[in-house]
Parts: C-alpha cells; sequence; structure tokens
C-alpha cells in the first residue's frame, strides 16, 4: 500500500478517509496502526516537508523579498502550496456585501492540509467549554464532558510531542506528570511583557505548542500508546527514534524538514504508511458520499484533477475529515432519494453554526527594548509565552459585557525581516532617511511587541454555509455560500482586548502608540480570517438538534463519521487542532470497535 | 496620498519597524490593515502561481517582466543611495540589489504592486520634472546638495498642502521599499543585529546581562 493513482485503487477499504490534515492524519495513523485497511483521499497534491521546506532560504531569494501575496498570502517561504483564502477554479460565494457579514475560507489542497503551516500552538479546551451552555445559558453543551476527551489529549501529546508547563490556572487543564516537554526560555519582551503585565492582574505562562524541545522518548511512549500491539510500538518506535529535537532556528510556518514539529505530513501519515495498510489518493476531489437502498454508505466518488474525470471508491465506514466547511460541502451535496437535503442533514443542521475564532491585535514600541546586543531570538519558531484566559469570575459575575473570554498571543523580538516593512514616521518627524534612517533602523529593529487576542465566537444562526444554487467549480461541483454575522459580544469581547492591549504596552513603556479604533467592529478581522473555522455538522445528543452523536457518528446514516472540526459545538478561544486531533482518534477508536462488532 | 497608508500623524508620532514577525503581519498590506483591499482575494494572473519551487533562489524578473527603463533605474539608485549611502562596512543600498528589487516590486503583478507601481512611476516622473523646473536639468544631472534638497523636502511630514504631499507619499514608500529592500538581504540583517537562521544546539534565552539590566531576573522562573 502506499500513495496510488486512481487505477490503483483496490477494490473495497474498511475505511475511506476524506482529507490528511490533523482530523484526517489522525483517524488514518489511528485505524492503520490497530490493522484498519485504508483509504485517505487528498484534494490536493502529494507533499513532503522532508524534501520541499525551505527552512533557510532568506528574503533575497524569493520574489518580492517573500513579501506575502494572494497566492501565497503568508509570504513566499509559508509552507502552503495551492492554498489561500482564493483557490484558482475553486471559488465560494458570500450571501451578504455588507461589511461584517462576509467570511474568507482558507483552503490549504496540499497533502497535510493546513497542518503544514499552522502556529503549532496546542491547548486543550477546560470543562468549561464543553458544557457552555450550563454555564451561561448561550450556545450549545457538547454531549462529551471534558473527562471524556482527557485521555485522548494525553494521547496525542504524547505522539505528537506538546511543550509547556502545568500551571493548575482555572480551565486551563494540566496534563499528566511527564506528557509535556520542557518549554523554552522566553525572550526578553516576553519576560518584560509578564512582569509589566502582573501589575494589570494578567498572568504570562508558557505556550503549549507542538514542537519538540528535546527528542521524544521512542523507548517508553509507543508502549504507552498502543498497548498489547507489538507490531505498532516497534513501527511508532522506529518513527519518533527519526524525529529529531527542534535546532532553534527558522519558523515553524515554513514546514520542517527534520520533523522537529507536528505536520500530518510528518507525524501522522508516514508511521501509517509504515504499516502497510494505508492507501493515499491524492488530487483526488471528493464530491459525494454514496449510499445504498437501506441508507447505509456505500463510498465516495471523486474527481481525479488530472484527468477530470469521475471515479468511485468503496468502503464499510466514510470519515469525512475534510475541514468543516469542505465536510459540510461534501454532505449537502450527498444528495439521494433517501436524502434529499443532503446526507447527515434531516435536521437541517448541515453548514449550520459555523464559527470562527475572534482576532484583533494592537502593537506598540518599547523604548526599553531598543538598541538591545544581538542575540538569536528565532527560539522555537513561534510564541514561547501566552496569556490564557484570565477573567473567568469577572465574566460569570457579568462584570464584562461579554459572554466568553480569548488567549492573549505574543509577538516580540528580534526575528528576520521579510517582505515589505513599514518604518513610518521617525522620531524626528517626516521620513528618514540617510544616516538618520540607519540609526533609527539598528535602534529600533527589535524593539516591538504585538498582542494578539484569539476568542471564542458564540454560535449563531446567522452564520452558516449552504450550498450556492447556481455558482459550481472547475469540476461541476456546488459551491458553498457564505452568510456571517457577529453577536454584540464578539465586538464587546473585541473591545476589551484593544482596551486591555493598549494599557499593557503603555505598562511596557511605549510612548510612540496609534490609539486603537474605539470602534471595535473595525478592528475585528473577517470572519474566516484566523483559520480556526469550526462548526457545520455539531454533535449532540438529539438527532432533531445534531448532526453527528458523541461519537462523532451521523445520526443519519450510521457508517459515516466526521473526524474534523465540524462537530464542534462551540469555539473556545483555545485553538482548535489539539482537540480536532484528540476527538479523531476517540472517533477511530470507536469505528475499531464497531468494525469488530460488526456493527457498521 | 497612499490611501492604505496608515500613519495618521496628530502631534505624536507613531514609530513603526513593522517586520513581518508573525503570520497576521506578513498578509498583503491591505488585508493586515483590516480593510478589504480590492480583489485582494482573486486570483491573479500571470503572478508565480500557487505552486512555486520554494527552493530554488530567484531573481528579479524571473517571473515578470520588469519596467525600469535605463533613465528610471539610474534615477533609482541615485535616490535608493539617498536613502542608503555606504556606511563603515555596510554597502549602499544600489550595490546590494535595491534596485532590482524595486523594479520587480513596481512591475508584479498582485494589488498591492499594481497600487505602487503608479505611485513610484508616478514619483520618478514628478522629481525629474521638479528637478528640471528648479536646477534646470533631470535629477541624476543636479549637484549632491541639489538631489539632496529635494528629498529633505520630501521627507517632511506637510499636512495640508496640496501638490507636495503626493510628493511625501511616494517619498515614504519609495523609503520603506528601499529600507525593506535592504533590511531583507544577508548585509542588512548583519547591520541590524539579527542574529539566528543558525542550527543551535540549545536555546540560551536572553543574555544574563540583557536580564539584569532590565531588572527581569525575578521572571525567568515558572
Amino acid at each position: 500500500m502506499a500513495l496510488i493513482d486512481p487505477g490503483s485503487v483496490s477494490q473495497t477499504y474498511d475505511v475511506i478517509v476524506v482529507g490528511s490534515g490533523a482530523a484526517g492524519g489522525q483517524t488514518a495513523y489511528t485505524l492503520t496502526m490497530d490493522g484498519a485497511r485504508v483509504l485517505m483521499l487528498e484534494a490536493g497534491r502529494n507533499y513532503d516537508p522532508r524534501t520541499e521546506s525551505p527552512m533557510f532560504q532568506t528574503p533575497d531569494a524569493a520574489p518580492l523579498r517573500a513579501q506575502g501575496t494572494p497566492e501565497k498570502p503568508f509570504g513566499f517561504f509559508d509552507a502552503t502550496i495551492d492554498g489561500g483564502w482564493a483557490v484558482p477554479g475553486e471559488p465560494y460565494t458570500n450571501a451578504s456585501r455588507e461589511s461584517g457579514r462576509d467570511f474568507k475560507w482558507w483552503r490549504a489542497r496540499m497533502l497535510g492540509g493546513r497542518t503544514n503551516h499552522w502556529g503549532r500552538i496546542s491547548l486543550r479546551n477546560g470543562p468549561y467549554d464543553f458544557k457552555p451552555h450550563s454555564r451561561d445559558g448561550l450556545g450549545f453543551d457538547w454531549p462529551i464532558s471534558y473527562e471524556d476527551v482527557a485521555p485522548y489529549y494525553d494521547k496525542v501529546e504524547m505522539l505528537i510531542g506538546v511543550y509547556g508547563t502545568n500551571e493548575g490556572l482555572e480551565n486551563t487543564p494540566n496534563s499528566p506528570e511527564g506528557v509535556l516537554l520542557p518549554p523554552p526560555k522566553a525572550r526578553i519582551g516576553e519576560l518584560l511583557a509578564r512582569q509589566r503585565g502582573r501589575g494589570l492582574g494578567i498572568p504570562v505562562i508558557p505556550a503549549h505548542r507542538a514542537v519538540l524541545s528535546r527528542p521524544l522518548d521512542y523507548q517508553a511512549l509507543p508502549a504507552k500508546l498502543h498497548p498489547g500491539n507489538a507490531k505498532a510500538q516497534r513501527i511508532l518506535a522506529e518513527d519518533m527514534a527519526n524525529r529529531v529535537a527542534c535546532f532553534w532556528a527558522t519558523p515553524c510556518g515554513r514546514g520542517c524538514a527534520i520533523r522537529a514539529n507536528y505536520q500530518s505530513t510528518t507525524v501522522h501519515i508516514p508511521p501509517a504508511m509504515a504499516t502497510g495498510n494505508l492507501d493515499i489518493l491524492p488530487r483526488a476531489m471528493a464530491r459525494e458520499v454514496t449510499v445504498d437502498p437501506a441508507g447505509k454508505a456505500t463510498g465516495v466518488t471523486y474527481i481525479d484533477k488530472a484527468t477530470g474525470r469521475e471515479h468511485h471508491v468503496s468502503g464499510r465506514v466514510v470519515v469525512l475529515a475534510a475541514g468543516a466547511c469542505e465536510t459540510a460541502r461534501i454532505l449537502l451535496n450527498s444528495k439521494s432519494s433517501l436524502f434529499p437535503g443532503g446526507l447527515g442533514n434531516s435536521s437541517g443542521l448541515v453548514g449550520k453554526y459555523v464559527m470562527d475564532t475572534v482576532g484583533a491585535s494592537w502593537g506598540g514600541q518599547i523604548p526599553l527594548l531598543e538598541s538591545l546586543p544581538p542575540h538569536s531570538e528565532d527560539g522555537a519558531g513561534g510564541d514561547h509565552v501566552y496569556t490564557p484566559w484570565w477573567l473567568y469570575k469577572e465574566q460569570l459575575a457579568g462584570k464584562l459585557g461579554f459572554a466568553r473570554g480569548y488567549h492573549v498571543e505574543f509577538t516580540t523580538g528580534r526575528q528576520m525581516p521579510e517582505g515589505f516593512i513599514e518604518f513610518g514616521d521617525g522620531p524626528r518627524g517626516g521620513t528618514s532617511y540617510g544616516a538618520n534612517l540607519r540609526e533609527e533602523a539598528r535602534r529600533f529593529y527589535g524593539s516591538f511587541v504585538t498582542f494578539t487576542g484569539r476568542g471564542e465566537m458564540i454560535p449563531n444562526a446567522d452564520s452558516y454555509c449552504e450550498l450556492d444554487p447556481k455558482v459550481v467549480d472547475k469540476w461541476g461541483i456546488p459551491v458553498l455560500r457564505f452568510n456571517w454575522k457577529w453577536s454584540e459580544h464578539e465586538i464587546r469581547q473585541v473591545a476589551h482586548m484593544q482596551r486591555t492591549f493598549s494599557d499593557w504596552i503603555t505598562a511596557m513603556g511605549c510612548t510612540s502608540m496609534d490609539r486603537p479604533d474605539p470602534d471595535a467592529r473595525k478592528a475585528i478581522q473577517p470572519g474566516g480570517s484566523i483559520i480556526h473555522e469550526v462548526g457545520g455538522a455539531i454533535m449532540g445528543s438529539k438527532p432533531s438538534a445534531s448532526v453527528t452523536n458523541a461519537w462523532s457518528q451521523t445520526w443519519d446514516v450510521r457508517n459515516v463519521f466526521v473526524a474534523d472540526g465540524g462537530v464542534f459545538a462551540s469555539n473556545a478561544d483555545k485553538n482548535p487542532t489539539l482537540t480536532i486531533m484528540a476527538l479523531a482518534w476517540r472517533t477511530a477508536d470507536r469505528i475499531l470497535d464497531e468494525l469488530r462488532k460488526g456493527n457498521l | 496620498m497612499n490611501p492604505n497608508n496608515p500613519v495618521r500623524i496628530d502631534r505624536r508620532v507613531a514609530i513603526k519597524w513593522m517586520l513581518a514577525v508573525s503570520a497576521g503581519a506578513m498578509l498583503a498590506r491591505g488585508r493586515a490593515l483590516g480593510g478589504a483591499a480590492a480583489g485582494a482575494d482573486a486570483p491573479v494572473e500571470a503572478g508565480y502561481g500557487t505552486d512555486p519551487n520554494l527552493l530554488k533562489p530567484y531573481k528579479a524578473g524571473d517571473y515578470w517582466a520588469l519596467t525600469f527603463n535605463q533613465a528610471q533605474r539610474r534615477q533609482a539608485a541615485v535616490l535608493a543611495d539617498i536613502i542608503l549611502p555606504a556606511e563603515g562596512a555596510s554597502p549602499s543600498a544600489s550595490s546590494i540589489g535595491v534596485v532590482d528589487f524595486l523594479d520587480e516590486w513596481v512591475s508584479a503583478p498582485y494589488p498591492d504592486n499594481v497600487r505602487d507601481r503608479k505611485i513610484i512611476l508616478d514619483g520618478l516622473s514628478w522629481v525629474d520634472d521638479e528637478s528640471v523646473r528648479r536646477f534646470g536639468k533631470p535629477y541624476t544631472s543636479a549637484s549632491d546638495s541639489e538631489k539632496i534638497s529635494l528629498c529633505e523636502e520630501m521627507s517632511r511630514s506637510t499636512q495640508g498642502q496640496p501638490d507636495p504631499g503626493s510628493a511625501h507619499a511616494f517619498f515614504r514608500l519609495l523609503r520603506d521599499l528601499v529600507a525593506s529592500g535592504y533590511y531583507t538581504t544577508p548585509v542588512g540583517m548583519r547591520d541590524i543585529g539579527y542574529v539566528g537562521n543558525m542550527p543551535l544546539a540549545k536555546f540560551e534565552g536572553p543574555p544574563a546581562e540583557l536580564i539584569q539590566k532590565l531588572g527581569l531576573a525575578d521572571e525567568v522562573k515558572w
């Protein structure tokens, strides 16, 4: 089994997995390690970070000094290929042109999907995050609790490798002893932010990121992750031994050729391939899940992008892991006489309650950080510290005017200059040049801090995707039309971010800051910008009010599962990737169980 | 004035050195400012595509035809070297490829570049015309002090005055582009003290003396 083309698809598989990112990678890993035969469909091309990551390239070797463009939105060296908010030939539409009502849909059409470029921030949802409705009466409770997911958080963290500490803060769960890797030392600006944050009552603690700060314990971990499965243990031990610890240079977003951070393509897919149980079919654009007259799924129809031809693959189980909105699209396009409104949609809720993360940021220049002695701040290629939401009690007491919290990410320091740099007008007024410019560039370089808020959006009935009645993509597949609306909770949350960041920056000694726009509606980033979209196939305890049950199994068709963020019934401020993987592992375990029992 | 330039000067000066340090900041400028730059999400014709080879070294002109004629190149080189002349061990802007970068930038098909192209090309013409009007010769033939006097004037924030406003906007953009082209090279990085992009066995964090100096010794313990 291996990387295949449509001609070498075997007759039938135990499980067809649509998608190869955090959800598809984890699902395929868990299933194949336990002996299931899996076919993975990926809409993009094969991609190998070991040979394709531009790790040490400097911007002068790239077009436009590596500045982001619509074709490479996060910069030329970003790992994403064939991706962005616009994918040629694969449009989407927005129902409204009104400001604040549009949604931007990010796709990454490549093996591993967006796990190749993500920030590696790996935060657990806490107990409140699974029962938000019980806490404040808004949104929905999940049919599962933190305790149901905790063992899977443990497993995922052990498998992928996450640095961080256990601080015991409210709704910010600890990991069991020995699971987390040691965090890297904080950068100087991060230390200053920590000190000055204390006066404002804002905690700063080590970030949790999926980067190996030391090699994984390949002798002990495989037995913990795959008890009683000698073959899986042997494969994983061999694979883990080949992952190298971070060498403290180059941004994670470029991808990691030495496999020191988590990407599906460096952590999930290689061991899954080594089992011999995985076939990967790239450039396969899933169109719909097919069902038999009895209402059982039979497989997936896809377009081979190389030829434009339609093919069908069969499996006993279908797992959708295409990314929340693409999964909703496939379900809605899976129309049959049994399911005229799309598969899994008897509740009418497929595509409904799409949530992104609330995002806003503000920064300033810090005189204390001027003219520092040169030293490397590359570090782990991303955040070393962060601030978990710290005002749970005030919020519950109704003192804040918005119901859900946000965490804070930091950008400080002396990163490699890249792309277009805006210098602004200097302290002398006007546009500095010549000797003044040289002096200011040396003095101010590395003296900036930017705080980025990442907040929880409450699901609402006005934020959803549906099939556009007219538009199809270049493969003839109906596309999504988005509807979007922020509630006052998100807008007020952003206003709080702006006030907090501006106070914090001032407390760090900044005297030269643009004041934030008092209108938070202008500061909030458009829906989809943060690329944390989840929902659209939410899980619940009643078939009338949810798309899947607590096992991410669609209520309507018992051999169809949703493994990606589609099942999220809320979108905590915690970045969704770790939770997606934990749920995918749990779902895959359930599938294995049900297959063994003959229930699928 | 460049409508997307966020600098709003109201007696206070916002110092920027806005590095593309985070994923968010790497976004095309129109988007990073929260506005919807027209067409920023539309597929682009004649760019480098969505799957360029990321490992191969590129030079200006590899993907799209360049724009500057000989006279514009000479003029851009003179201005670039006024903005960043050689100093000590640091070479001048034009000697490390900054003019090629400017040409590549204004020639690219992306929305930000198309917008900047007009500002830069119009600005170069304006500078030449103004030089002829004031000094009776094109800019590159003017004396050093004449050349600098015009830059000095363009560098000043001149809110409220009609015509020179666009010259100031041009000069600020040109300065940002020259500095961007310069400090994103290994030579420029060395000049400002960027250290990194080299594998390390251990991440040491900030130097101990720096932590002491800023009074942050208590902050390193978790």
